[in-house]
């Protein structure tokens, strides 16, 4: 639905539950909106949204209705498309980006019989907001250990978006598992301030290259960095979804999004009247993060020792953070044995010992 | 501070590059405005033009064929503003602003059916052993056409401005359109065909986005391209070698600053990425402390209407 429909309806809206109070709603489909950062089209971040939303859709048909406002920035307009949603009678509301949380909580606390789902985000200021996350760092280990294992040259290029602890959280998941698989590695992260700018993140892939990466990894959301990789000659891995059809040559295996058994599982909830505001950081165990089919370019024992590390994350026996670990200054963080506690990983703002450079502030 | 891991001459190479597209469109703008009018539609007809190349070049399976439509949306969607300004008597700012709000949204609907598509690819002209010389090699003889299309664009243009007589009637109708008026010249189909100049340029920098430098087509692609286009004709101050010298350190600049932060120097990546703007700040300031608009050397019916009169 655009912006211009939704202003229509949300007057009408405003109308009917004056007049007819919540008996008009019991009749109708449940209204799900989803609020996107980017364009469904964007083969990352949004793409795997959306999927999720039509995997939904299709699973309840007409008892649910779902609908969606594309390329809504973070900040005040994310507050005010909220806002018409929910005056347009949407019960349950998807937020899919981290910077929309405090307008997620404002406007949530303004429509308290609205659902808001707010993705990877921490502010839980209304009792109607929910939060969700996906363990991606669990995806960045197993990438992480490709990388060390394929690279010639030692070094591996990683384009972020925001020093914001998810990306953080990547970069040290990558960067332990690399280190392990081949304790020569070492990692050169490109900041480009965006989570979707094909041209940038273009020029950031061609930076890393030329400084002697040939594997890239990626936070961010375009195709832009596995094209340049396979022009040079380099190997990569997709962001969000399989982005195969990019880069046949470069492209290794991607982390793969799958929203689509956490949405069902909550708009059911909806449906039956039991939704609970509730945080949940789901992982490889439950389906959350899954892996696009592997290269034929990684060798057959790689792949194995790979199967074997989703494995031992999928049935709970590993854990990617486990120590010991250090800081990047030196300072003992995880001893021997010991797992890092979901607080520390939500709010990380430090890189373990071995990374070079400093996170910007 | 250690610069030595940068290599300069893959830095240049690399910053003709990621200037191409800025430098074509400000290129198309400069004449535009040298001729008197303000479009401030560059954004909206760079990205109508990426988004037509790419589905050209999609069908047809030619890069070329691509860069062709990318000319003639650009040229179209330019058409509509000059019918707008020109013989509606519109408002040159407001039906520019609407132009690039009309581009973005129109090339997002065409482009629906195309994203996530891979476009036929653009070789790299070949050279054959002259792309191996050192030095030279990469920096002259290692891009793809467009950059040399873009450089021979800006020296066309500043031929044609200063030493045509065709030009010299262009910059007539852009200082004074009331004297080039009762001199004789057609101030308004000067001016059309100055705009369709600048809308055809625009949409090839853009097609060159969707076809070479990503290649693929998003929505919003452009990112604001069009807009850094409109401020390096200000900051060329209306002459075309300055807008190629513009474009390169701008585009210089933004591939500068990853290029330090992939080689690991510590330097805020924050300020680098605003040098940009914050030197053409510097620069219109300088300039036009200096005897005002004479040495900005901004047409003098720049943004006006011309409207004959009696």
């Amino acid at each position: 639905m655009k912006r211009r429909e939704l202003l229509a309806t949300s007057a009408a809206a405003l109308g009917l539950a004056a007049t007819l109070g919540s008996t008009a709603r019991a009749q109708s489909p449940l209204r799900v909106g989803f609020i996107y950062l980017g364009p469904p089209g964007d083969f990352g971040w949004t793409y795997a949204h959306d999927q999720a939303r039509l995997t939904a859709q299709e699973h309840f048909g007409d008892t649910v209705e779902t609908f969606f406002v594309e390329n809504v920035p973070e900040g005040p307009d994310s507050e005010r498309i909220m806002t018409q949603m929910a005056l347009s009678g949407a019960d349950m509301i998807f937020a899919t980006s981290f910077g929309y949380g405090p307008s997620v909580n404002a406007v949530a606390q303004r429509f308290p019989d609205v659902a808001f789902e707010h993705a990877t985000g921490y502010l839980q200021e209304a009792p109607n907001v929910s939060l969700y996350n996906s363990r991606f760092y669990q995806g960045r280990a197993v990438i992480g250990h490709i990388a060390g294992r394929m690279t010639e040259t030692n070094k591996v290029g990683y384009i972020a978006s925001f020093p914001i602890p998810e990306v953080i959280r990547g970069i040290n998941a990558a960067y332990i598992h690399a280190k392990k698989a081949n304790p020569d590695v070492e990692f050169s992260i490109v900041w480009v301030y965006s989570w979707f700018d094909p041209a940038q993140e273009a020029a950031a892939a061609e930076a890393l290259i030329e400084q002697g990466c040939d594997i890239m990894m990626q936070h961010t959301d375009s195709t832009a960095p596995l094209t340049v990789a396979q022009d040079a000659g380099v190997l990569g891995f997709g962001q969000a979804s399989d982005m195969t059809q990019f880069a046949p040559d470069a492209h290794l295996t991607a982390i793969i999004d799958n929203w689509a058994p956490y949405y069902m599982h909550r708009i059911q909830e909806k449906l039956d009247g039991t939704w609970e505001a509730g945080n949940v950081w789901q992982g490889l165990p439950e389906g959350e993060v899954e892996f696009a089919p592997f290269s034929d370019k990684i060798p057959a024992d790689v792949q194995e020792e790979t199967n074997a590390l989703i494995e031992s994350m999928r049935n709970r026996e590993y854990h990617p953070f486990t120590g010991p670990l250090n800081r990047q200054d030196g300072t003992p963080w995880l001893a021997e044995g010991e797992t890092a506690d979901d607080g520390t990983l939500l709010g990380m703002n430090f890189y373990v010992e071995g990374i070079s450079g400093e996170i910007p502030s | 501070m250690d610069f030595s891991s940068i290599n300069p001459v893959t830095l240049i190479a690399m910053l003709m590059v990621a200037a191409t597209p800025i430098l074509l469109a400000a290129i198309g703008e400069l004449v535009v405005e040298k001729a008197g009018v303000l479009n401030l539609g560059v954004e909206g007809m760079m990205i109508t033009g990426a988004v037509s190349g790419f589905a050209v070049a999609v069908n047809t399976g030619s890069p070329l064929f691509g860069m062709l439509a990318a000319i003639l949306a650009g040229a179209a969607v330019s058409f509509i503003f000059a019918v707008l300004t020109q013989i509606l008597m519109a408002n040159q700012v407001a039906s520019g602003l609407a132009l690039t709000l009309f581009g973005l949204g129109f090339s997002a609907l065409m482009g629906q059916s195309y994203t996530g598509i891979v476009p036929p690819r653009t070789p790299k002209l070949d050279f054959g052993p002259l792309s191996d010389l050192p030095v030279v090699g990469r920096i002259i003889f290692g891009h793809d056409i467009l950059v040399y299309v873009s450089i021979l664009l800006v020296a066309a243009v500043w031929y044609w401005l200063n030493y045509t007589r065709s030009g010299r009637i262009l910059r007539a109708v852009g200082e004074n359109h009331d004297s080039a008026h009762a001199l004789g010249y057609q101030v308004k189909k000067v001016r059309i065909l100055a705009i369709m100049f600048g809308g055809a340029c625009a949409g090839l920098g853009g097609a060159y986005l969707s076809l070479v430098r990503v290649p693929q087509w998003t929505e919003g692609m452009t990112a604001g391209a069009g807009w850094i286009a409109l401020a390096l004709v200000v900051f060329a101050s209306w002459k075309p070698w300055r807008a190629l010298l513009g474009a390169y350190l701008f585009g210089g600049i933004t591939v500068l600053q990853l290029n330090l932060q992939a080689a690991g120097v510590r330097i805020p990546a924050e300020y680098l990425a605003m040098s940009p703007y914050i030197i053409t700040i510097l620069v219109l300031v300088v300039m036009s402390s200096n005897r005002g608009r004479r040495s900005l050397s901004a047409p003098g019916s720049l943004g006006r209407s011309f409207h004959a009169a009696g």
